[in-house]
């Protein structure tokens, strides 16, 4: 089986964010990256995958900025075989991202059996990747996958829907699977793993090559700015009887009037 | 030509290893420590991962790990839990020996098993009468046959109730003080003779296995001495050179942990009106404390670097495990001072740290010998 993981690097969680100089992303020089969270199940998924299917290989594919290749690294010392980096700024848009992987993995020469991504990246949030992805490579897509097992190059599914309600959904080979908290616990990379991953192949290509141009781009940044600060919140003193109907009027008038909130 | 850069394998370990000592190790260590439980799944998991007995060379199943990878390592799971990294790092004082002096064929049978399953191993140096006064110690080994032996009694054995192998210290003939040490290796922990005392409680690293060791006509067969008799203080001095700056990397990772710990807090508790963060007496205290977090961590890296270029470190180790263990001890005490009276509270994470500080200024040659250690190598140079 050809198993393929698309992962983004994004920052880490307890980085603080601030807007670069022209607003059109954010500052990035003293950034700590990780893997996205919700991409480390779509890893561990492909690993558990390539355990139940011997002959297996696991090509982790990523798209963004070349300061560090540390997530692609991670995967493979977690048990991926190989990697490709496609060469990018780190604002390409959720279009652009979606057919830098699709020329990726289709120069790879490897045709995919199964295409495992996170659910979401958590810097952007623009949960479109997966599904752009499907509709360009023309795979049918499950997300939010809380449940993931295959035999025979089946795949059933089970996707988290709201209310807590699972659908359950039979998939068959080739297809994208957009995994979610829950499906799996993400292994970590042992130490000698660090040790082999570094032998590993890891291929590098530019958007060029990969057959996307400027002209992809759908989404132009132009304004990050982080959120304004909120106000105090207010205080009302409502001990004392005397004053407790008064006091509860004006709350009512300020959630009327001011929060705008009833 | 100085480069204080990692290499991008070392930042992967690091950030391996923290992510074990934040998810696995920082949730558990109030537990055990209140239990005073080994933390069996923990470690387990840790050797399964590869963070144990970094000291093991490729050639008998090991990592290839350099001194300083392992340095890294220990600091990171002393951020987790001093206690549990205590009983990891006895593994590499235990074992270092056997790398050090060890023949091939009894690195094999040694060190083999220590990379096909977890075990732990003790180092049995101190006893109840000689501490500091290593040189001085009364266990005896004597010839008998083709066999060795073993009479007297260990104190203060980390991880002796659950050891399969045990590196022992004795003496041909006490009266020859150090010239008369030698260095065996008892790997049958169920030998006739072999006595291990009731878990000693203690002010902290409470999950950690401590007990006294007694040999009463103990017999190990001969092909287990390492080197030669009368080699074993030179042993012991190799494998302190080693394992004194990973006792000071505990430090740093423990330190580390008090400081962010002290920063978290202060940016959070308001006083006068303001969090205590942006009130000068605390910032001077949280400045000093990273200034000597970071010197501490620059003599271990650099006492691991020496070793790793084939030279001697005796001195810096020493430095490194003195002003290491003593910078703990007051980082850890201010970081209380910072949470006040929740700092003295277990419920806050500080109270422990600080009890764990205290024994880095007392094991593997307290504060005081590190500095008479200090003294007699500037002495002998000039």
């Amino acid at each position: 089986m050809n198993i393929f993981v698309c992962i983004k690097q994004v920052p880490d969680t307890e980085t603080k964010i601030t807007p670069n100089g022209d607003g059109t992303y954010i500052e990035t020089t003293s950034i700590k990256w990780i893997m996205n969270p919700y991409d480390e199940f779509a890893v561990e998924q492909a690993l558990l995958t390539k355990q139940a299917n011997s002959g297996s290989t696991v090509t982790v594919v990523r798209v963004g900025g070349v300061k560090d290749t540390e997530t692609l690294r991670t995967a493979l010392a977690m048990g991926a075989d190989d990697a490709i980096l496609v060469e990018a700024d780190d604002n390409l848009d959720s279009f652009m991202t979606a057919k830098a992987l699709k020329g990726a993995i289709e120069k790879s020469g490897n045709s995919a059996d199964v295409i495992f991504t996170g659910k979401q990246a958590i810097d952007d949030d623009c949960l479109q990747v997966p599904q752009l992805l499907a509709g360009m490579l023309n795979l049918p897509s499950v997300s939010v996958v809380v449940g993931c097992e295959e035999a025979g190059g089946k795949f059933t599914l089970k996707r988290e829907i709201e209310g807590g309600t699972l659908e359950v959904y039979e998939v068959n080979s080739p297809a994208i699977i957009a995994c979610n908290k829950g499906i799996n616990t993400p292994r970590y990379a042992s130490l000698p793993g660090i040790m082999k991953a570094k032998r590993k192949p890891l291929a590098k290509h530019s958007l060029a090559d990969v057959g996307v141009a400027d002209s992809d781009r759908r989404v132009k940044y132009s304004n990050f700015q982080l959120p304004p600060e909120k106000p105090p919140g207010k205080k009302f003193d409502a001990m004392d009887e005397a004053n407790q109907a008064s006091i509860v009027a004006e709350v009512v008038g300020l959630l009327r009037t001011e929060a705008k909130a009833i | 030509m100085v480069n204080f850069e990692l290499s991008s394998e070392q930042k992967e370990i690091t950030d391996m290893a923290m992510k074990f000592a934040r998810n696995e190790m920082m949730p558990k260590a109030n537990e055990y420590d209140e239990s005073g439980k080994l933390p069996m799944e923990i470690l387990t998991k840790a050797w399964e991962l590869g963070l144990v007995n970094t000291c093991i060379p490729p050639e008998y199943g090991g990592t290839g790990f350099t001194t300083l990878d392992s340095m890294i390592i220990t600091e990171a799971l002393a951020y987790g839990c001093l206690g549990m990294n205590t009983t990891l790092m006895a593994n590499d004082l235990a074992l270092l020996p056997i790398t050090i002096a060890g023949n091939d064929e009894q690195k094999k049978r040694f060190l083999t098993p220590f990379t096909e399953s977890y075990k732990l191993a003790s180092f049995c140096l101190t006893e109840p009468g000689h501490g500091s006064d290593a040189a001085g110690i009364k266990t005896t080994i004597k010839e008998d046959g083709d066999h060795y032996v073993i009479n007297g009694q260990k104190m203060w054995i980390t991880n002796a109730g659950y050891a399969d192998l045990f590196v022992i210290y004795c003496t041909t003939d006490p009266e020859l003080k150090h010239k008369g040490i030698s260095c065996i290796v008892l790997d049958d922990k169920n030998v006739e003779g072999l006595e291990i005392g009731a878990k000693e409680k203690k002010m902290g690293h409470k999950s950690s296995d401590t007990r006294a060791v007694t040999f009463n006509n103990v017999r190990i067969p001969k092909e287990n001495l390492l080197g030669k008799l009368g080699e074993g203080w030179n042993i012991a001095k190799q494998t302190l050179d080693h394992s004194r700056p990973m006792v000071a990397a505990s430090a740093v990772g423990g330190a580390q942990c008090a400081l962010d710990h002290a920063v978290k807090y202060a940016k959070e508790r308001v006083q006068f009106g303001k969090p205590i963060a942006k009130h000068q007496a605390i910032q001077m205290m949280v400045a000093d404390m990273a200034m000597k977090i970071e010197s501490a961590r620059l003599l271990v890296h650099k006492a691991a670097w020496q070793l790793d270029q084939g030279e001697t470190n005796t001195l810096l180790a020493s430095y490194a495990k003195a002003y290491g263990a003593d910078m703990f001890m007051e980082v850890a005490t201010d970081a209380v001072q910072i949470f006040g009276g929740y700092g003295y509270s277990n419920e806050y994470p500080v109270e422990k740290i600080m009890r764990d500080a205290k024994l880095i200024q007392i094991y593997e040659g307290t504060s005081q010998i590190q500095r008479l250690v200090i003294a007699k190598e500037i002495f002998s140079r000039s």
